[in-house]
């Protein structure tokens, strides 16, 4: 416990810890200070100078936020000298800016407006001519059109280098001619630059999605937590005349902080999308007829009664979304269940389930996402981190500042932004291996027999190092990423990192890939056994598929399969909130709601139960999924089905204080079936690598405009080693016509010296790719197009 | 980007400080590629932030900031005026007049000759001097009364 310095502030006796500042000592007893410059999550810069005060014996009056508190101190911030400077400051800040606040749009929301009420005069002294800053243009979110009301506060660029780890704006200039720039006219691209924007003080960087659309006065503020990766990040909802304008974080440090990806932020406008699906619609011949819901409804359980009692209920495959809400995800499974068929699944990039009936818990974080940052040591295995995971990624970012190590092992060479202590590449084949070679390093390291599963494994100068690092720490985290869970040997792996767990005392858990990773087996959403999981269900295809949210050709792990499953189909019910290709295979399309037009449950990867509320209405004649499989259950004659709220589903299938122990991350007798096996030989075929980009991943992402402008948006390419490149004999920047599984696509080459040999990198959940197979299997050829 | 000699040069700055902290000898490095090339092109600061493993907007917010780093070719000779307020209270207002005019050009401009730019300085540390040019960089001129900067104009023209 460090020594508490006692101070005074107006008066009022307070202690802080050695180290604090004068800041924090008045935040402490709830006093204001004006600032513009400071930001509780950002480094000091003390260059707005509005946090002013006077300090007993102190010359002349000292920014709070810099001024580090001292024992006895007398400080006032409302002292006769302190408004004086504070007042006067303000006049120079207003001396630059514009007086446009009618047409800005920070105006009712802007911190330098609200101060200029408290600490302005009425009016100006200054007549000279006010100076101009040209305008910037840094990509499709962040508005950089009026630079003149820039205060030069540097929040913007301190966030970039502090928070986001890549510093994309700077100051260029001094003095009078200090303009906020971008390196020579680049883009900022950050998945996390969004959040600039809310710590812009002014109105100079401001929304590009949201600009003019609305006064921040005529928005209702309703919660609601992001629908798209693990994290659950609490958001507020901003809306106007029912429709959702915009979304900024809802300050949670446990969770999100103060900040949300940008992906939570602007993947609103995939809610207003023209693709949204409003009426029920029954197939009849090629074309589709928009229908009441009674009559689709009644046509869909007919067709499925139909299907049961001609085919048998094993002919019924129920996929949902692992972005559905715990209710939906819970209703289909027992609406399948109720069927009498048993293949349900939300795991829909998964490869391997081999592990399923062993696993004693469902799969999560294994602790708290707010213990990441106290962690001393950090393996990530198999994680495209900063674009799967952005605030996870943030917090391993801060935490390897203040000296937390953390290693990388993956099949890609991206740079997380995080200082890591090692980092170790292979081909995903290798990973396994690669994971055995830490384990028995890090066995050998402390003095441990060493698993019979590593027993084959040869430990390179990498595993040693990582290993090294993970052996010298006392409160270490390992952590799978979504390149494991989706790798066609995830139990292996698994295995290895249970195992590697055990001896090293650690924590581990996986990085949940999506909204509701760790809901979708809480609501039981997961076949039991004799049924089918989702890839079974899809390579040995069924008659009838029930999809919930689900875009199979976009969001399962082999595409091709999912695809000429549904094809092959005799009924395909698509509950979706969008028109999607469903158009070209399904039979009956069901407008359901999206997350802001639904009440729901998402439970993080964290196993936080987070229920909301719907924000808008559904949009026309849209409805929550967890009634409509209610009222299909009713058609069916299913029992259980008589609910009133979505809290009864919700308590039904995981009651809230339940959640915590059905968490568990272990699976038990795995290694029976899994020998030590040598080191896998090189082989001259091609393995796939597959990310998926950030506004790929879910059907709402994959429709917001300007997301999709981005550059993590680009169509994907045919990435690989330059060496491989040469072998094969074309350049990049060239088309390729890639070959895998029958199917092929022509993308453009790219070469990644980060990328492992023999490999190629195509990303999974684009249109461009969809015709392609497994996403880490092999790739039959590519060549010249 | 830059010669094997700059790049030395560059490495000998870069010892001066701990390894982690290469981004020290940014200003060095930076004055010896415009020697190099003559001014410091979007590429050349891109260069120069991958070699010490910096943002490349941090590389700019260096460049921009110092009057002595051209970001554009200048000609044979930069003539740099502070125009900061000692010196402005001690004539440089009218040693830039007068300097506009003999050279018929504007700030950051070059005489269509090539033979000189005229570019605004911030304090150069000389206000005792005032008014103070800074010829080319590296030579600095004090007391730049009208006369002087005949003077000096004829003697560069030479």
């Amino acid at each position: 416990m460090t020594a508490m310095l006692k101070l005074d502030v107006d008066g009022r006796a307070v202690e802080v810890p050695q180290g604090a500042t004068v800041m924090d000592a008045a935040t402490r007893l709830g006093i204001f200070v004006p600032h513009f410059c400071y930001h509780k999550k950002l480094s000091i810069a003390a260059n707005c100078r509005m946090c002013l005060v006077q300090v007993e014996k102190a010359p002349k009056p000292m920014p709070a936020c810099a001024t580090p508190a001292a024992e006895g101190m007398k400080v006032w911030t409302q002292s006769e000298q302190a408004k004086q400077a504070q007042n006067s400051v303000m006049e120079f800040l207003l001396i630059n800016h514009p007086l446009d606040c009618p047409i800005c749009d920070q105006g009712g929301e802007c911190q330098l407006q609200d101060l200029a009420v408290g600490y302005g005069k009425g009016q100006s002294r200054y007549a000279e001519e006010k100076r101009v800053v040209l305008h910037k243009s840094v990509g499709p979110l962040v508005s950089m059109e009026e630079m003149s009301r820039c205060i030069h506060c540097t929040r913007c660029v301190r966030f970039g280098q502090e928070i986001a780890g890549v510093m994309e704006l700077g100051m260029m200039g001094r003095g009078e001619h200090s303009e906020i720039v971008t390196f020579v006219g680049r883009s900022v691209d950050s998945e996390l630059s969004g959040n600039m924007i809310d710590i812009c003080p002014v109105g100079a960087l401001t929304s590009k999605p949201f600009r003019y659309s609305a006064r921040t006065w005529e928005l209702s503020r309703r919660k609601s937590v992001s629908p798209h990766d693990g994290l659950g990040a609490n958001l507020v909802v901003q809306v106007k005349h029912n429709r959702v304008m915009r979304v900024l974080p809802l300050e949670n440090e446990q969770v999100n902080e103060c900040w949300i990806s940008d992906k939570d932020r602007f993947s609103y406008e995939g809610l207003n999308s023209e693709e949204r699906l409003t009426k029920p619609m029954l197939r009849e011949g090629s074309g589709w007829r928009e229908v009441e819901w009674q009559e689709a409804l009644e046509h869909v359980a007919k067709r499925l009664g139909a299907i049961r009692s001609r085919h048998g209920a094993e002919q019924i495959g129920a996929l949902a979304s692992p972005h559905a809400t715990l209710e939906e995800m819970a209703l289909l499974a027992k609406l399948a269940r109720g069927l009498g068929s048993e293949n349900v699944d939300f795991r829909l990039r998964q490869a391997d389930f081999s592990i399923d009936a062993k696993r004693a818990g469902a799969p999560w974080l294994g602790m708290k996402i707010a213990e990441l940052g106290a962690l001393d040591r950090v393996l990530v295995a198999g994680s495209f981190l900063r674009k799967d995971h952005p605030l996870i990624a943030n917090r391993l970012r801060q935490a390897a500042k203040r000296g937390q190590q953390v290693s990388l092992i993956h099949v890609a060479g991206d740079d997380p932004l995080i200082a890591l202590a090692n980092k170790a590449v292979c081909a995903p084949a290798a990973l396994p291996d690669l994971l055995a070679q830490v384990l028995r390093a890090a066995a050998e390291a402390r003095g441990k027999p060493v698993p019979a599963l590593a027993a084959g494994a040869n430990a390179g100068a990498a595993a040693k190092a990582i290993a090294a690092s993970l052996a010298s720490g006392t409160n270490t985290g390992l952590f799978l990423g979504n390149a494991v869970q989706q790798h066609p040997r995830a139990a292996r792996l698994h295995a290895l990192a249970q195992a590697l767990a055990d001896i090293l005392g650690a924590r581990f858990g996986y990085l949940g890939e999506a909204a509701n990773s760790v809901g979708g087996y809480l609501a039981r959403c997961t076949p039991a056994e004799r049924g089918l999981n989702a890839r079974a269900m899809l390579e040995s295809p069924r008659r009838a598929y029930l999809l919930l949210g689900v875009e199979p050709e976009l969001d399962c792990g082999n595409p091709r399969a999912a695809t000429n499953a549904m094809r092959a189909a005799e009924f395909v019910v698509a509950m979706s909130a969008f028109r999607s290709r469903a158009i070209d295979y399904a039979h009956v399309l069901l407008p359901t709601a999206p997350y802001t037009e639904t009440s729901g449950t998402f439970v993080s990867t964290e196993g936080r139960m987070q229920s909301f509320n719907g924000v808008v209405r559904p949009l026309e004649d849209a409805r929550p999924g967890w009634k409509v499989l209610r009222v299909l259950g009713n058609l069916l004659e299913l029992a259980g089905f008589d609910y009133d709220t979505s809290e009864q589903v919700r308590d039904e299938a995981c009651a809230p204080d339940a959640v915590a122990t059905r968490l568990d991350n272990r699976v038990t007798g795995v290694e029976s079936g899994l020998e030590a096996e040598p080191a896998p030989q090189s082989s001259a075929a091609m393995q796939r690598i597959a990310d998926v980009p950030i506004y790929f991943a879910d059907p709402i992402v994959r429709r917001a405009a300007s997301l999709q402008q981005t550059r993590d948006a680009r169509t994907p390419m045919a990435s690989m080693h330059p060496a491989l490149a040469a072998r094969i004999g074309v350049a990049a920047g060239a088309k390729v016509r890639v070959r895998q599984e029958g199917g092929e696509a022509v993308l453009e080459l790219a070469c990644d010296e980060g990328l492992p040999a023999d490999c190629v990198r195509i990303a999974a959940g684009h249109p461009a790719t969809a015709a392609l197979g497994a996403m880490y299997g092999e790739i039959t050829s590519v060549e010249r197009a | 980007m830059l010669s094997g000699e700059s790049l030395k040069k560059i490495d000998t700055e870069v010892a001066k400080y701990p390894a982690d902290q290469k981004q020290s000898a940014v200003m060095a490095a930076l004055a010896l590629a415009q020697e190099e090339k003559g001014h410091l092109s979007t590429e050349v600061m891109d260069f120069v932030a991958g070699y010490l493993g910096m943002a490349p907007v941090a590389v700019y917010e260096v460049a921009s900031f110092y009057t002595m780093y051209d970001l554009a070719p200048v000609g044979g000779h930069k003539l740099c005026v502070c125009t900061n307020l000692p010196c402005a209270l001690s004539g440089a207002v009218e040693a830039a007049e007068h300097l506009k005019k003999k050279l018929g050009i504007d700030w950051n401009e070059t005489t269509p000759d090539g033979r000189f730019t005229l570019k605004q300085g911030e304090c150069f540390g000389a206000c005792g001097d005032a008014p103070v040019v800074l010829v080319n960089n590296k030579k600095m001129a004090s007391f730049m009364t009208p006369e002087a900067i005949d003077k000096m104009l004829a003697e560069l023209q030479k």
